[in-house]
């Protein structure tokens, strides 16, 4: 596949550069393994949840401040589908476990994605090419989303442990690794290895791809890209579903502004990682995991912060994100 | 059948507040390379543009073998075997030439399912294509990417091939191959509507033409008529041919 052929690579050291960097700075090495293991596990449900609204403002230019919504739905199905699932995620075999959280994924996946169907239709389609109106409109559906899930779900945090066999950590000499995170960087990598497998080789990715770069020219070939756009919204805020689930999880609560929380960050990646670019997103996201969890260790105060300034350092090298999407 | 491909009949265009066709009146004929000239900002682009469905005729009727399409979108429009080649070519930058080939060929879900026959022969008109067929296109010099997209518009048999510019800021050697693979695909009987502004190209290529002024064609007839009138020529484009 020519993506990483012909990629250009300098963006991909960030990661390393900067957890070396680190190193000196944390000092002892075991607690630096953890908080970068920590930090990839963070970056990969960030891209999880990122990867979908990026791909969606590439092909639409569509500016959609209430993805979050799908990401607190995602967690908010987690905890009803989990919580009547006691008996399987109390359990200290990972099979059994697994058979509690892959039907909770599957359940907030499918939630998400019939309720990104309906915000595409009802919210987003009336306001084609008004940026302006995009971004009130779809933080107002995202307010709404959230009162209702008020109503269903309850004001209050509702709390999300951990199925009992991915509680507890792996040693690694003196560096604990939590399970629950080795298993979202494993979860990760087979979410971007998918996405890369089609929109690498298949036609409808190509077509994804292309998109992105000239909707106009898709178009003129005879393809109808608002129906692709639609696909993407719906798989994104699938996506978006499963994310919110797994930071649910990695967090062990949840509240009803979890998805507002977490749209700064996304909207951090996608810029750091150049808007459309899915590539870019993945580097952005383990950037934004990274500083995120040595910041939280080092400064505390100045963990979002870390992260904002991150993005000011990219975009004064990289204006238009460090994987900037040719021809637009 | 008639013996016209696609008929404008007073199109107009406007794009936001700007008046842009004033009712173009305008016949392709089946089976010629008709050739669309002016001046710039004459409204050629904005003609093929309106043709695609890319800007909406704001009034008038666009026929294609007989019927309106005036009201239909460009995905429409592109399916009923029309194939366009812009004015900045419409290159996928970051797709390989092969990728980009596959997307125009609609009925192919993969590469290999394109037909071999018709590539061999692309192939040959553009021998550029196949030595860079999995390369990236964006990395193609200005004239391989013009051939790759011209190569694009024929990778499946198209009843109207509809190209902005071809020859533009092509080297002359380039464009001479340019103009032999034309006449290839003239003599393959496809239809050609062809916006040009190098007067060599369109004296070689054109059978009939059609003058554009200020939003309106205000010739129309054979490129020979046109190539033998010194004064029209004048008149028409202020040069002589």
């Amino acid at each position: 596949m020519n993506f990483f052929k012909d990629m250009d690579v300098r963006p991909l050291l960030l990661v390393p550069v900067l957890a070396l960097l680190a190193w000196p700075l944390v000092g002892s090495g075991s607690t630096w393994l953890t908080l970068t293991v920590a930090g990839l596990a963070m970056g990969m449900i960030i891209f999880i949840m990122a990867s979908g609204l990026t791909l969606v403002f590439g092909l639409m230019d569509v500016l959609n401040f209430g993805h979050g919504l799908f990401i607190a739905l995602g967690a908010f199905v987690a905890t009803s589908v989990l919580g009547h699932m006691a008996d399987w995620t109390g359990s200290g075999q990972w099979w059994r476990n697994m058979v509690a959280v892959l039907p909770a994924m599957g359940i907030a996946m499918a939630v998400a994605a019939a309720v990104g169907l309906a915000f595409e239709r009802f919210i987003v389609r009336p306001v084609y090419g008004q940026h302006l109106k995009q971004i009130l409109i779809t933080m107002g559906g995202m307010i709404i989303g959230e009162e209702l899930i008020k109503v269903i779900w309850g004001p209050l945090q509702i709390a999300l442990p951990l199925p009992e066999a991915m509680r507890g950590s792996v040693f690694w000499g003196e560096a604990a690794i939590e399970k629950y995170r080795l298993l979202a960087v494993v979860v990760g990598l087979v979410i971007f290895a998918a996405q890369m497998w089609v929109l690498g080789r298949t036609k409808i990715g190509l077509l994804i791809r292309a998109g992105v770069q000239d909707r106009e020219m898709v178009e003129s070939l005879g393809y109808r890209i608002r129906r692709l756009f639609v696909g993407v919204f719906v798989a994104g805020s699938a996506l978006a579903g499963l994310g919110g689930v797994m930071w649910g999880l990695y967090q062990q609560n949840v509240t009803p502004q979890i998805g507002a929380q977490v749209n700064v960050l996304i909207f951090i990646v996608i810029i750091i990682g150049g808007l459309g670019s899915t590539g870019g997103a993945l580097i952005g996201a383990l950037l934004v995991g990274l500083m995120a969890n040595y910041t939280g260790f080092l400064v505390p105060k100045l963990a979002l912060f870390s992260n904002i300034a991150l993005m000011a350092a990219v975009l004064l090298w990289r204006p238009q994100g460090v994987y900037p999407v040719v021809n637009r | 059948m008639s013996t016209n491909l696609l008929t404008l009949e007073g199109v107009h265009t406007h794009i936001g507040a700007y008046h842009i066709l004033h009712g173009v009146d305008l016949v392709v004929p089946r089976g010629q390379l008709t050739l669309l000239l002016g001046r710039n900002g004459a409204g050629k682009t904005t003609t093929l543009r309106t043709i695609m469905g890319l800007w909406q005729a704001s009034q008038g009727r666009i026929t294609f073998q007989g019927e309106d399409i005036t009201a239909m979108h460009t995905p429409q429009i592109a399916q009923k075997n029309i194939a366009y080649v812009p004015e900045n070519m419409g290159i996928f930058a970051d797709l390989t030439v092969k990728e980009n080939m596959l997307l125009a060929a609609r009925q192919a879900g993969h590469a290999s399912q394109m037909d071999e026959q018709r590539l061999q022969w692309i192939f040959g008109l553009f021998p550029a294509v196949q030595k860079f067929w999995n390369h990236p296109a964006g990395k193609l010099s200005g004239g391989q990417k013009q051939m790759l997209a011209v190569s694009r518009a024929i990778v499946e048999p198209r009843d109207l091939l509809i190209v902005d510019e071809p020859s533009k800021g092509l080297a002359p050697a380039i464009i001479q191959n340019m103009i032999d693979a034309f006449q290839q695909l003239k003599a393959s009987g496809v239809t050609i509507l062809l916006v040009e502004q190098n007067i060599n190209f369109a004296r070689q290529l054109g059978d009939t033409v059609a003058v554009m002024d200020d939003g309106r064609v205000v010739h129309a007839g054979t490129m020979q008529a046109l190539a033998e009138d010194e004064a029209l020529q004048q008149s028409l484009l202020g040069l002589s041919l």
